[in-house]
């Protein structure tokens, strides 16, 4: 069975940098994927690779993350950057979604600025 | 906001210590992008030696590899005197099995594993003393993956210039233009560190944004 946890940005937007990467990782670790609203700080996302080599164990073996974020196309044109800038403004890193999953059951995540596919190993271990 | 204030500091800082010339070059990438074969290039073309050990095996780089003093040349005789860091290879798991899949008896694994988790954490620490950074990409594989770009973006937001590199053009599932479409905001080198293809035009990049 494969356990999805959405977590709403509302949960982790009132708590630091590193409270953000625990809560995450705590979940994670419960071999639940997390569907985050929105995405981290870049600061955040180190902060969660580093926070994951800490914790590697025999158990653990670290994650898998991915994020889509469409307004954040490097060869937008002048007019969109200018409507993400605006969104960005507004909304935050609330825009888009991340995806962080145990690397035990999740053992690829593709991306780019349009589509993701998370690739599991669930099956694989049924048979 | 503070942010930026941030940013700004780093870079008069950056900016003060590059004109003293004690700048520090790091090669940052996910492990077995082939950042140790271009510290190794970089070593014999300059100093006629090399730095560290290659392996097929990732993680084989687990400590940050310093080598002071290298001097390179420009096509025009400008001279760039810099510190070369080789970094142990960004990633988000490391699993002991793999190393055991790849030959190593299950003691040595789990040794390689625990001391590869140490070479992230120490690779990231590093991260702000850099001045420039050389992110050696494996031109062979999907550009899109979380790592690539939170290192990339990561260096953005500590205002670091970057030299993106494409390795490995030697073989032949390397595809250059996957990786200039996913970074479209960077200038792409396409080398091979290992045979030494367009080794002259990667040298001619560093020089124009670190010389």
């Amino acid at each position: 069975m494969l356990t999805l946890q959405y977590m709403p940005y509302g949960e982790i937007e009132q708590l630091q940098s590193e409270e953000r990467v625990r809560k995450i990782l705590s979940v994670v670790k419960k071999n639940r994927i997390v569907l985050l609203e929105g995405k981290l700080e870049r600061e955040e996302e180190t902060e969660l690779i580093k926070q994951t080599m800490e914790s590697i164990s025999e158990s653990f073996k670290g994650i898998e993350l991915g994020a889509i974020n469409p307004t954040e196309r490097g060869d937008a044109a002048f007019i969109q950057k200018l409507k993400k800038n605006m969104a960005t403004l507004l909304m935050g890193n609330r825009q888009g979604m991340t995806i962080i999953g145990p690397a035990s059951i999740v053992r690829q995540i593709k991306q780019d600025p349009e589509k993701i596919q998370v690739f599991t190993d669930v099956g694989k271990r049924r048979r | 906001m503070i942010q930026l204030i941030q940013n700004f500091i780093n870079k008069v800082f950056r900016d003060l210590f590059r004109k003293k010339k004690n700048l520090k070059i790091g090669i940052y990438g996910p492990p077995n992008s082939g950042k140790t074969t271009l510290a190794n290039r970089i070593c014999k073309d300059w100093l006629g030696e090399e730095l560290g050990v290659v392996s097929s095996i990732a993680h084989e780089t687990r400590e940050i590899q310093l080598k002071e003093k290298v001097t390179i040349k420009s096509k025009d005789d400008n001279e760039m005197t810099f510190s070369l860091v080789d970094t142990p290879g960004i990633a988000t798991k490391v699993d002991f099995e793999d190393f055991m899949k790849a030959g190593l008896k299950s003691k040595e694994a789990k040794e390689r594993a625990k001391e590869a988790t140490k070479g992230v954490i120490e690779s990231i620490k590093w991260l702000d003393d850099m001045d420039v950074v050389i992110v050696v990409l494996d031109a062979t594989h999907d550009p899109y993956t979380q790592v690539n770009i939170t290192i990339i973006g990561n260096l953005q937001a500590r205002d670091i210039p970057v030299l993106l590199v494409a390795n490995k053009v030697d073989l032949k599932k390397a595809d250059v233009k996957r990786l200039e479409a996913a970074f479209p905001q960077y200038d792409i080198v396409g080398i091979s560190a290992k045979t030494g293809t367009n080794i002259d035009q990667f040298y001619e990049g560093l020089f124009a944004i670190a010389g």
